[in-house]
Protein backbone atom coordinates (compact mmCIF):
# COMPACT_ATOMS: atom_id res chain seq x y z
CA UNK A 1 0.00 0.00 0.00
CA UNK A 2 1.43 3.58 -1.10
CA UNK A 3 1.51 6.08 1.64
CA UNK A 4 -0.80 8.69 -0.85
CA UNK A 5 -3.75 5.59 -1.07
CA UNK A 6 -2.89 5.42 3.08
CA UNK A 7 -3.67 8.86 3.84
CA UNK A 8 -6.24 9.19 1.65
CA UNK A 9 -9.05 8.76 4.35
CA UNK A 10 -7.57 10.42 7.01
CA UNK A 11 -7.52 13.41 4.58
CA UNK A 12 -11.19 12.97 3.48
CA UNK A 13 -12.45 12.38 7.21
CA UNK A 14 -10.49 15.66 8.12
CA UNK A 15 -12.18 17.66 5.45
CA UNK A 16 -15.60 16.12 5.95
CA UNK A 17 -15.06 16.72 10.11
CA UNK A 18 -13.80 20.47 8.67
CA UNK A 19 -17.69 20.46 7.63
CA UNK A 20 -18.64 20.14 11.14
CA UNK A 21 -16.26 22.45 12.66
CA UNK A 22 -17.15 24.69 10.34
CA UNK A 23 -20.43 24.66 11.81
CA UNK A 24 -19.57 25.27 14.86
CA UNK A 25 -17.13 28.16 14.17
CA UNK A 26 -19.28 29.81 11.76
CA UNK A 27 -21.79 31.11 14.38
CA UNK A 28 -19.22 32.32 16.97
CA UNK A 29 -17.42 34.18 14.11
CA UNK A 30 -20.76 36.38 13.20
CA UNK A 31 -21.47 37.19 16.12
CA UNK A 32 -17.05 38.13 16.56
CA UNK A 33 -17.39 39.91 13.12
CA UNK A 34 -20.96 42.17 13.70
CA UNK A 35 -21.04 42.50 17.76
CA UNK A 36 -17.50 42.52 18.42
CA UNK A 37 -18.40 39.66 21.16
CA UNK A 38 -16.51 36.64 22.23
CA UNK A 39 -19.38 34.61 22.96
CA UNK A 40 -17.69 32.04 25.42
CA UNK A 41 -21.29 30.53 25.82
CA UNK A 42 -21.50 29.07 21.80
CA UNK A 43 -20.25 25.99 22.71
CA UNK A 44 -22.63 25.26 25.44
CA UNK A 45 -25.25 26.50 22.85
CA UNK A 46 -23.94 23.90 21.04
CA UNK A 47 -24.10 20.92 23.04
CA UNK A 48 -27.86 22.25 23.69
CA UNK A 49 -28.81 21.61 20.35
CA UNK A 50 -27.17 18.60 21.08
CA UNK A 51 -29.29 17.80 23.75
CA UNK A 52 -32.22 18.91 22.00
CA UNK A 53 -31.52 16.53 19.53
CA UNK A 54 -31.25 13.97 22.12
CA UNK A 55 -34.69 14.51 23.42
CA UNK A 56 -36.40 14.81 20.50
CA UNK A 57 -34.81 11.46 19.42
CA UNK A 58 -35.06 9.64 22.83
CA UNK A 59 -38.70 10.90 23.81
CA UNK A 60 -40.23 11.71 21.15
CA UNK A 61 -38.98 9.00 18.45
CA UNK A 62 -38.14 12.13 15.53
CA UNK A 63 -34.94 11.90 13.81
CA UNK A 64 -32.42 14.44 15.30
CA UNK A 65 -32.04 16.24 11.82
CA UNK A 66 -35.70 16.76 11.27
CA UNK A 67 -35.84 18.05 15.21
CA UNK A 68 -34.07 20.73 13.80
CA UNK A 69 -37.37 22.45 12.60
CA UNK A 70 -38.32 22.99 15.76
CA UNK A 71 -34.65 23.56 17.64
CA UNK A 72 -33.37 25.67 15.41
CA UNK A 73 -36.42 28.38 16.04
CA UNK A 74 -36.12 27.83 19.78
CA UNK A 75 -32.22 28.12 20.07
CA UNK A 76 -32.75 31.50 17.80
CA UNK A 77 -34.90 32.70 20.56
CA UNK A 78 -32.75 31.82 23.21
CA UNK A 79 -29.39 33.82 21.12
CA UNK A 80 -31.61 36.85 20.93
CA UNK A 81 -33.02 36.81 24.05
CA UNK A 82 -29.81 36.97 25.55
CA UNK A 83 -28.33 39.71 23.47
CA UNK A 84 -31.52 41.69 23.65
CA UNK A 85 -31.68 41.30 27.87
CA UNK A 86 -28.54 40.65 28.97
CA UNK A 87 -25.25 41.32 26.35
CA UNK A 88 -26.51 44.49 24.96
CA UNK A 89 -26.85 45.86 28.27
CA UNK A 90 -23.63 44.73 29.46
CA UNK A 91 -22.17 46.09 25.97
CA UNK A 92 -22.57 49.62 27.60
CA UNK A 93 -20.86 49.23 30.42
CA UNK A 94 -17.49 47.58 28.77
CA UNK A 95 -16.41 44.88 26.53
CA UNK A 96 -14.87 42.97 29.02
CA UNK A 97 -18.60 42.84 30.47
CA UNK A 98 -20.15 41.08 28.09
CA UNK A 99 -17.33 38.63 28.44
CA UNK A 100 -17.78 37.72 31.64
CA UNK A 101 -21.63 37.78 31.05
CA UNK A 102 -20.95 35.46 28.74
CA UNK A 103 -18.91 32.99 30.94
CA UNK A 104 -21.71 33.48 33.62
CA UNK A 105 -24.32 31.80 31.07
CA UNK A 106 -21.83 29.20 29.87
CA UNK A 107 -21.36 27.80 33.87
CA UNK A 108 -25.20 28.56 34.37
CA UNK A 109 -25.86 25.94 31.17
CA UNK A 110 -23.70 23.19 31.90
CA UNK A 111 -24.23 23.00 35.32
CA UNK A 112 -28.31 22.72 33.77
CA UNK A 113 -26.95 20.08 32.02
CA UNK A 114 -25.64 18.16 34.50
CA UNK A 115 -28.58 18.81 36.50
CA UNK A 116 -31.24 17.36 33.70
CA UNK A 117 -29.19 15.12 31.60
CA UNK A 118 -26.28 13.72 34.13
CA UNK A 119 -22.61 14.07 33.15
CA UNK A 120 -22.95 10.85 31.80
CA UNK A 121 -22.22 10.87 28.25
CA UNK A 122 -24.37 11.02 25.44
CA UNK A 123 -24.46 10.26 21.65
CA UNK A 124 -27.16 10.62 19.06
CA UNK A 125 -27.78 6.94 18.00
CA UNK A 126 -29.47 6.64 14.81
CA UNK A 127 -29.87 3.78 12.61
CA UNK A 128 -27.23 5.25 9.91
CA UNK A 129 -24.81 5.87 12.70
CA UNK A 130 -22.76 3.66 11.83
CA UNK A 131 -23.19 3.06 7.96
CA UNK A 132 -20.45 4.42 6.01
CA UNK A 133 -19.53 4.96 2.24
CA UNK A 134 -16.54 3.62 0.48
CA UNK A 135 -15.30 4.82 -2.92
CA UNK A 136 -12.04 3.12 -3.78
CA UNK A 137 -9.33 3.03 -1.16
CA UNK A 138 -11.66 5.82 0.54
CA UNK A 139 -13.80 4.44 3.92
CA UNK A 140 -15.42 7.34 5.53
CA UNK A 141 -18.81 7.18 8.01
CA UNK A 142 -22.03 8.49 6.37
CA UNK A 143 -22.59 10.57 9.40
CA UNK A 144 -19.63 12.54 8.30
CA UNK A 145 -20.36 13.63 4.88
CA UNK A 146 -23.99 14.90 6.72
CA UNK A 147 -21.30 17.37 8.45
CA UNK A 148 -20.19 18.00 5.36
CA UNK A 149 -23.22 19.07 3.86
CA UNK A 150 -25.07 20.92 6.61
CA UNK A 151 -21.79 23.22 6.68
CA UNK A 152 -22.48 24.11 2.95
CA UNK A 153 -26.02 24.49 3.16
CA UNK A 154 -25.54 26.89 5.91
CA UNK A 155 -22.52 28.80 4.61
CA UNK A 156 -24.89 29.40 1.63
CA UNK A 157 -28.03 30.54 3.67
CA UNK A 158 -25.45 33.06 5.42
CA UNK A 159 -24.07 34.53 2.30
CA UNK A 160 -27.37 34.57 0.84
CA UNK A 161 -28.75 36.26 3.57
CA UNK A 162 -26.19 38.79 4.22
CA UNK A 163 -26.26 39.51 0.88
CA UNK A 164 -29.92 39.99 -0.05
CA UNK A 165 -32.16 40.82 2.53
CA UNK A 166 -32.33 44.69 4.51
CA UNK A 167 -31.35 42.44 7.67
CA UNK A 168 -28.52 41.09 6.72
CA UNK A 169 -27.13 44.19 4.82
CA UNK A 170 -27.60 45.71 8.20
CA UNK A 171 -26.24 43.12 9.71
CA UNK A 172 -22.83 44.02 7.46
CA UNK A 173 -23.17 47.75 7.90
CA UNK A 174 -23.75 47.51 11.85
CA UNK A 175 -20.27 45.55 11.55
CA UNK A 176 -18.78 47.78 9.45
CA UNK A 177 -19.45 51.64 11.24
CA UNK A 178 -21.98 51.36 14.12
CA UNK A 179 -22.90 55.22 14.41
CA UNK A 180 -23.24 55.38 10.20
CA UNK A 181 -25.78 52.32 10.97
CA UNK A 182 -27.72 54.18 13.23
CA UNK A 183 -27.53 56.84 11.03
CA UNK A 184 -29.72 54.54 8.17
CA UNK A 185 -32.10 54.29 10.68
CA UNK A 186 -30.96 50.60 11.97
CA UNK A 187 -31.73 49.57 15.52
CA UNK A 188 -28.14 48.19 15.81
CA UNK A 189 -28.98 46.58 19.41
CA UNK A 190 -31.82 44.94 17.68
CA UNK A 191 -29.28 43.86 14.92
CA UNK A 192 -27.38 42.05 17.59
CA UNK A 193 -30.13 40.18 19.07
CA UNK A 194 -31.14 39.06 15.67
CA UNK A 195 -27.63 37.95 14.66
CA UNK A 196 -26.85 36.37 18.27
CA UNK A 197 -30.13 34.64 17.76
CA UNK A 198 -28.92 33.53 13.73
CA UNK A 199 -25.97 32.43 15.96
CA UNK A 200 -27.97 30.62 18.09
CA UNK A 201 -29.53 28.46 15.34
CA UNK A 202 -26.44 27.60 13.39
CA UNK A 203 -25.69 26.33 16.88
CA UNK A 204 -28.74 24.14 16.84
CA UNK A 205 -27.70 22.34 13.69
CA UNK A 206 -24.13 22.06 14.68
CA UNK A 207 -25.59 20.36 18.27
CA UNK A 208 -27.22 17.82 16.14
CA UNK A 209 -24.21 17.21 13.89
CA UNK A 210 -21.76 16.90 16.59
CA UNK A 211 -23.80 14.35 18.58
CA UNK A 212 -24.23 12.00 15.10
CA UNK A 213 -20.62 12.50 15.12
CA UNK A 214 -19.05 12.37 18.65
CA UNK A 215 -20.45 11.66 21.76
CA UNK A 216 -20.99 14.63 24.24
CA UNK A 217 -21.05 15.59 28.06
CA UNK A 218 -22.53 18.56 29.63
CA UNK A 219 -19.03 20.33 29.92
CA UNK A 220 -18.07 19.44 26.07
CA UNK A 221 -18.86 22.89 24.87
CA UNK A 222 -15.70 23.94 26.64
CA UNK A 223 -13.75 22.25 24.05
CA UNK A 224 -15.49 22.64 21.06
CA UNK A 225 -15.61 26.46 21.48
CA UNK A 226 -11.58 26.08 21.76
CA UNK A 227 -11.74 24.45 18.44
CA UNK A 228 -13.71 26.95 16.96
CA UNK A 229 -11.52 30.50 18.06
CA UNK A 230 -8.64 28.04 16.62
CA UNK A 231 -10.59 27.59 13.57
CA UNK A 232 -11.59 31.27 13.19
CA UNK A 233 -7.87 32.76 13.92
CA UNK A 234 -6.81 29.88 11.11
CA UNK A 235 -9.28 31.51 8.45
CA UNK A 236 -9.18 35.08 9.43
CA UNK A 237 -11.72 37.01 11.44
CA UNK A 238 -14.67 38.13 9.69
CA UNK A 239 -14.63 35.88 6.45
CA UNK A 240 -17.17 33.06 5.94
CA UNK A 241 -14.90 31.39 3.11
CA UNK A 242 -11.99 31.84 5.61
CA UNK A 243 -13.87 29.97 8.28
CA UNK A 244 -14.66 27.27 5.91
CA UNK A 245 -11.14 26.94 4.84
CA UNK A 246 -9.90 27.12 8.53
CA UNK A 247 -12.15 24.91 9.74
CA UNK A 248 -10.92 22.16 6.83
CA UNK A 249 -7.13 23.13 7.41
CA UNK A 250 -7.62 22.07 10.96
CA UNK A 251 -9.46 18.91 10.24
CA UNK A 252 -7.25 17.29 8.37
CA UNK A 253 -4.49 18.17 10.85
CA UNK A 254 -6.29 16.65 13.41
CA UNK A 255 -6.93 13.33 11.58
CA UNK A 256 -3.86 12.92 9.75
CA UNK A 257 -1.51 13.61 12.77
CA UNK A 258 -4.15 10.96 14.56
CA UNK A 259 -3.40 8.56 11.89
CA UNK A 260 0.05 8.57 12.15
CA UNK A 261 0.67 9.55 15.86
CA UNK A 262 -2.57 8.41 17.70
CA UNK A 263 -5.75 10.84 19.18
CA UNK A 264 -3.41 12.15 21.99
CA UNK A 265 -1.45 14.08 19.13
CA UNK A 266 -4.26 15.31 17.24
CA UNK A 267 -5.10 18.78 19.03
CA UNK A 268 -0.97 19.06 20.24
CA UNK A 269 -0.68 19.16 16.22
CA UNK A 270 -3.68 20.94 15.44
CA UNK A 271 -3.22 23.89 17.64
CA UNK A 272 0.83 23.70 16.94
CA UNK A 273 -0.30 24.41 13.21
CA UNK A 274 -2.65 27.36 14.34
CA UNK A 275 0.30 28.80 15.91
CA UNK A 276 2.89 28.88 13.11
CA UNK A 277 0.59 29.91 10.73
CA UNK A 278 -0.51 32.93 12.81
CA UNK A 279 3.08 33.37 13.10
CA UNK A 280 3.92 33.54 9.18
CA UNK A 281 0.49 35.33 8.15
CA UNK A 282 -0.76 37.27 11.62
CA UNK A 283 -3.92 37.82 9.90
CA UNK A 284 -4.62 34.32 9.45
CA UNK A 285 -5.46 32.59 5.67
CA UNK A 286 -8.37 34.91 4.59
CA UNK A 287 -7.97 38.08 6.93
CA UNK A 288 -8.15 41.43 5.28
CA UNK A 289 -7.87 43.91 8.43
CA UNK B 1 -47.15 85.33 10.96
CA UNK B 2 -44.77 83.12 11.14
CA UNK B 3 -45.10 79.66 9.49
CA UNK B 4 -44.62 76.84 11.75
CA UNK B 5 -40.61 75.96 11.97
CA UNK B 6 -39.93 72.27 10.74
CA UNK B 7 -37.19 72.04 13.32
CA UNK B 8 -37.40 74.41 16.74
CA UNK B 9 -34.11 73.89 18.62
CA UNK B 10 -34.88 75.51 22.41
CA UNK B 11 -32.59 76.36 24.58
CA UNK B 12 -30.62 72.97 24.97
CA UNK B 13 -27.51 72.20 26.76
CA UNK B 14 -25.59 69.07 25.77
CA UNK B 15 -22.86 66.83 27.59
CA UNK B 16 -20.03 64.82 26.49
CA UNK B 17 -19.47 62.92 29.54
CA UNK B 18 -18.67 66.09 32.08
CA UNK B 19 -17.50 68.21 29.19
CA UNK B 20 -20.13 70.63 28.59
CA UNK B 21 -20.49 71.12 24.97
CA UNK B 22 -23.61 72.91 24.33
CA UNK B 23 -25.01 76.16 26.00
CA UNK B 24 -28.19 77.20 25.98
CA UNK B 25 -28.34 76.89 22.46
CA UNK B 26 -31.46 77.88 20.36
CA UNK B 27 -32.22 77.79 16.16
CA UNK B 28 -34.87 77.13 14.24
CA UNK B 29 -35.59 76.14 10.44
CA UNK B 30 -38.25 76.70 8.48
CA UNK B 31 -39.73 74.52 5.73
CA UNK B 32 -37.73 74.95 2.44
CA UNK B 33 -34.55 76.89 3.36
CA UNK B 34 -31.05 75.88 3.89
CA UNK B 35 -29.59 77.11 7.51
CA UNK B 36 -25.97 77.53 7.83
CA UNK B 37 -23.71 76.56 11.22
CA UNK B 38 -21.23 77.75 10.94
CA UNK B 39 -17.95 77.90 13.66
CA UNK B 40 -14.45 77.24 13.88
CA UNK B 41 -13.38 73.38 15.31
CA UNK B 42 -14.79 72.56 19.00
CA UNK B 43 -17.48 75.30 18.41
CA UNK B 44 -19.67 72.69 19.14
CA UNK B 45 -21.31 72.20 15.59
CA UNK B 46 -20.97 68.81 15.75
CA UNK B 47 -22.83 68.12 18.80
CA UNK B 48 -25.58 70.03 18.00
CA UNK B 49 -25.79 68.22 14.87
CA UNK B 50 -25.67 64.91 16.40
CA UNK B 51 -27.82 66.22 19.39
CA UNK B 52 -30.59 66.77 16.61
CA UNK B 53 -30.10 63.09 15.55
CA UNK B 54 -30.37 61.84 18.50
CA UNK B 55 -26.97 60.42 19.73
CA UNK B 56 -26.72 62.89 22.53
CA UNK B 57 -29.69 63.70 24.64
CA UNK B 58 -29.97 67.40 25.68
CA UNK B 59 -29.72 68.12 29.46
CA UNK B 60 -32.06 70.58 29.17
CA UNK B 61 -34.30 72.33 26.53
CA UNK B 62 -36.52 70.91 23.59
CA UNK B 63 -35.90 69.73 20.36
CA UNK B 64 -38.89 69.90 18.05
CA UNK B 65 -39.40 68.73 14.54
CA UNK B 66 -43.05 69.45 12.67
CA UNK B 67 -44.22 70.23 16.43
CA UNK B 68 -43.55 67.06 18.20
CA UNK B 69 -40.66 66.92 21.01
CA UNK B 70 -37.72 64.64 19.71
CA UNK B 71 -35.39 65.18 22.04
CA UNK B 72 -35.52 61.71 23.85
CA UNK B 73 -35.79 59.71 21.12
CA UNK B 74 -33.17 57.27 19.88
CA UNK B 75 -31.49 58.07 16.07
CA UNK B 76 -33.00 55.23 14.21
CA UNK B 77 -36.71 56.67 15.10
CA UNK B 78 -35.01 60.49 14.07
CA UNK B 79 -34.60 58.78 10.48
CA UNK B 80 -37.77 57.19 9.95
CA UNK B 81 -39.40 60.89 10.99
CA UNK B 82 -37.70 62.62 8.32
CA UNK B 83 -34.39 63.69 9.35
CA UNK B 84 -31.23 62.26 8.38
CA UNK B 85 -27.58 62.86 9.05
CA UNK B 86 -24.86 62.99 6.43
CA UNK B 87 -22.04 62.66 9.24
CA UNK B 88 -18.74 64.33 8.97
CA UNK B 89 -16.14 62.00 7.52
CA UNK B 90 -18.56 60.56 5.27
CA UNK B 91 -18.52 57.35 6.76
CA UNK B 92 -19.95 55.32 3.87
CA UNK B 93 -20.15 51.62 4.41
CA UNK B 94 -16.59 50.64 2.76
CA UNK B 95 -16.86 46.74 2.35
CA UNK B 96 -20.54 47.28 0.62
CA UNK B 97 -20.92 48.12 -2.75
CA UNK B 98 -22.52 51.67 -3.74
CA UNK B 99 -25.61 50.22 -4.71
CA UNK B 100 -26.07 48.62 -1.71
CA UNK B 101 -24.56 51.61 0.72
CA UNK B 102 -27.35 53.29 -1.33
CA UNK B 103 -30.18 50.56 -0.54
CA UNK B 104 -28.83 50.45 3.05
CA UNK B 105 -30.49 54.07 3.64
CA UNK B 106 -34.11 53.02 2.59
CA UNK B 107 -33.93 50.49 5.21
CA UNK B 108 -36.71 52.62 7.47
CA UNK B 109 -39.91 51.35 7.22
CA UNK B 110 -41.19 54.56 5.68
CA UNK B 111 -38.46 54.07 2.70
CA UNK B 112 -39.08 50.68 1.78
CA UNK B 113 -41.75 51.47 -0.77
CA UNK B 114 -40.07 54.12 -2.09
CA UNK B 115 -36.91 52.66 -2.77
CA UNK B 116 -37.11 52.58 -6.66
CA UNK B 117 -38.14 55.61 -7.19
CA UNK B 118 -35.29 57.71 -4.44
CA UNK B 119 -32.89 55.54 -6.53
CA UNK B 120 -33.80 57.09 -9.49
CA UNK B 121 -33.47 60.31 -8.30
CA UNK B 122 -30.32 59.79 -6.64
CA UNK B 123 -28.61 58.34 -10.03
CA UNK B 124 -30.35 61.74 -11.54
CA UNK B 125 -28.35 64.11 -9.08
CA UNK B 126 -25.28 61.84 -9.10
CA UNK B 127 -25.29 59.58 -12.23
CA UNK B 128 -21.57 58.27 -11.71
CA UNK B 129 -22.71 57.05 -8.42
CA UNK B 130 -24.76 54.82 -11.24
CA UNK B 131 -21.80 54.07 -13.15
CA UNK B 132 -20.04 52.87 -10.21
CA UNK B 133 -22.96 50.56 -8.44
CA UNK B 134 -21.22 47.62 -8.55
CA UNK B 135 -17.98 49.08 -6.77
CA UNK B 136 -17.16 48.67 -3.02
CA UNK B 137 -17.56 51.96 -1.03
CA UNK B 138 -13.74 51.97 -0.24
CA UNK B 139 -12.81 52.18 -4.34
CA UNK B 140 -14.37 55.74 -4.43
CA UNK B 141 -12.45 58.65 -4.55
CA UNK B 142 -13.55 61.06 -1.79
CA UNK B 143 -15.91 63.25 -3.92
CA UNK B 144 -17.39 60.32 -4.89
CA UNK B 145 -17.91 58.60 -1.16
CA UNK B 146 -19.23 62.30 -0.12
CA UNK B 147 -22.12 62.21 -3.16
CA UNK B 148 -22.65 58.30 -1.95
CA UNK B 149 -23.32 59.83 1.43
CA UNK B 150 -25.64 62.32 0.40
CA UNK B 151 -27.23 59.57 -1.76
CA UNK B 152 -27.87 57.33 1.03
CA UNK B 153 -28.96 60.25 2.91
CA UNK B 154 -31.71 60.66 0.14
CA UNK B 155 -33.10 56.98 0.02
CA UNK B 156 -34.07 57.65 3.75
CA UNK B 157 -36.55 59.86 2.07
CA UNK B 158 -36.38 62.84 4.30
CA UNK B 159 -37.54 66.28 4.81
CA UNK B 160 -34.65 67.63 6.55
CA UNK B 161 -31.07 66.62 5.86
CA UNK B 162 -28.46 67.42 8.16
CA UNK B 163 -24.89 68.00 6.79
CA UNK B 164 -21.84 67.90 8.77
CA UNK B 165 -18.72 69.26 6.85
CA UNK B 166 -19.51 68.19 3.38
CA UNK B 167 -16.58 69.94 1.80
CA UNK B 168 -13.64 68.86 4.43
CA UNK B 169 -10.93 67.85 1.82
CA UNK B 170 -12.36 68.16 -1.16
CA UNK B 171 -10.98 69.92 -4.06
CA UNK B 172 -13.20 73.20 -4.78
CA UNK B 173 -14.71 71.88 -8.34
CA UNK B 174 -16.57 68.68 -6.55
CA UNK B 175 -17.23 71.49 -3.80
CA UNK B 176 -18.85 73.29 -6.41
CA UNK B 177 -20.46 70.38 -7.46
CA UNK B 178 -21.46 69.37 -4.13
CA UNK B 179 -23.44 72.88 -3.27
CA UNK B 180 -25.21 72.54 -6.92
CA UNK B 181 -26.38 69.24 -5.97
CA UNK B 182 -27.48 70.71 -2.44
CA UNK B 183 -29.55 73.19 -4.63
CA UNK B 184 -31.25 70.33 -6.35
CA UNK B 185 -31.89 68.57 -3.32
CA UNK B 186 -34.11 71.88 -1.34
CA UNK B 187 -35.68 72.34 -5.09
CA UNK B 188 -36.93 69.16 -4.55
CA UNK B 189 -38.87 70.05 -1.43
CA UNK B 190 -36.12 68.98 0.94
CA UNK B 191 -35.19 71.47 4.10
CA UNK B 192 -30.83 71.81 4.71
CA UNK B 193 -29.25 72.44 7.71
CA UNK B 194 -25.61 72.32 7.14
CA UNK B 195 -22.51 72.72 9.49
CA UNK B 196 -19.55 74.37 7.74
CA UNK B 197 -15.66 75.98 8.39
CA UNK B 198 -15.65 77.67 5.14
CA UNK B 199 -17.68 81.04 6.04
CA UNK B 200 -17.64 82.89 2.74
CA UNK B 201 -18.89 79.55 1.06
CA UNK B 202 -21.59 79.28 3.91
CA UNK B 203 -22.83 83.27 3.80
CA UNK B 204 -23.09 82.17 -0.28
CA UNK B 205 -25.52 79.43 -0.03
CA UNK B 206 -27.37 79.53 2.91
CA UNK B 207 -30.18 81.56 3.22
CA UNK B 208 -29.62 82.89 6.84
CA UNK B 209 -26.99 81.13 9.50
CA UNK B 210 -25.95 80.82 13.00
CA UNK B 211 -22.23 81.43 14.03
CA UNK B 212 -20.82 79.16 16.76
CA UNK B 213 -18.38 79.69 19.36
CA UNK B 214 -17.23 77.36 22.75
CA UNK B 215 -20.92 75.52 22.53
CA UNK B 216 -23.11 78.54 22.24
CA UNK B 217 -24.71 80.63 19.45
CA UNK B 218 -23.24 83.83 19.54
CA UNK B 219 -24.56 85.23 16.04
CA UNK B 220 -27.91 84.75 13.68
CA UNK B 221 -28.91 86.36 10.56
CA UNK B 222 -29.40 86.48 6.75
CA UNK B 223 -25.76 86.54 5.06
CA UNK B 224 -26.18 90.32 4.43
CA UNK B 225 -26.41 90.79 7.61
CA UNK B 226 -23.80 88.76 9.06
CA UNK B 227 -20.97 90.39 6.30
CA UNK B 228 -21.95 93.46 7.80
CA UNK B 229 -21.11 92.44 11.87
CA UNK B 230 -18.09 93.38 12.89
CA UNK B 231 -16.86 90.62 14.86
CA UNK B 232 -17.54 88.17 11.60
CA UNK B 233 -15.38 91.07 9.40
CA UNK B 234 -12.59 90.76 11.67
CA UNK B 235 -12.91 86.27 12.88
CA UNK B 236 -12.86 85.48 9.23
CA UNK B 237 -12.36 87.67 6.50
CA UNK B 238 -9.54 89.59 7.99
CA UNK B 239 -10.76 92.94 8.15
Amino acid sequence: MTLLADLATPVVMGILLGGLYAVIALGLSLVFGVVKEINIAHGDLVILGGYFGYVAMTMLGIDPIMSLVIGIPILFGIGFAIQKYLLNRAFRISMDATLIIAFGISIILESTYQLVWTPMSRGLTTPYALDSISVGPVHVPLVYLLDFIAAIVVMLFLHEFLRRTYLGRAIRAAAQDRKAAHLMGINTDQVYAFTLGISAAFAAIAGVFLGLTFSFTPVSGMAFLIIALGVIVLGGLGSIVGTFVGAIVFGVVQTVSGHFFGVAAQMLAAYTMVLVVLAVIPRGIFGSR
Amino acid sequence: MPEQALLKVSNIDAFHGSFQALWDVSLSVNPGEIVAIIGANGSGKSTLIDTISGFVHPAKGSIEFEGNNISKLEPFHIVKLGISQTPEGRRVFPDLTVLENLIIGSYNSKARPERAQNLKRVYQLFPILEDRRAQLARTLSGGEQQMLAIGRGLMSNPKLMLLDEMSLGLAPLIVNELYKALREIRKRGITILFVEQNVRRSLIEADRAYIMEAGRVVLSGNPAELREEEKVKRAYFGA
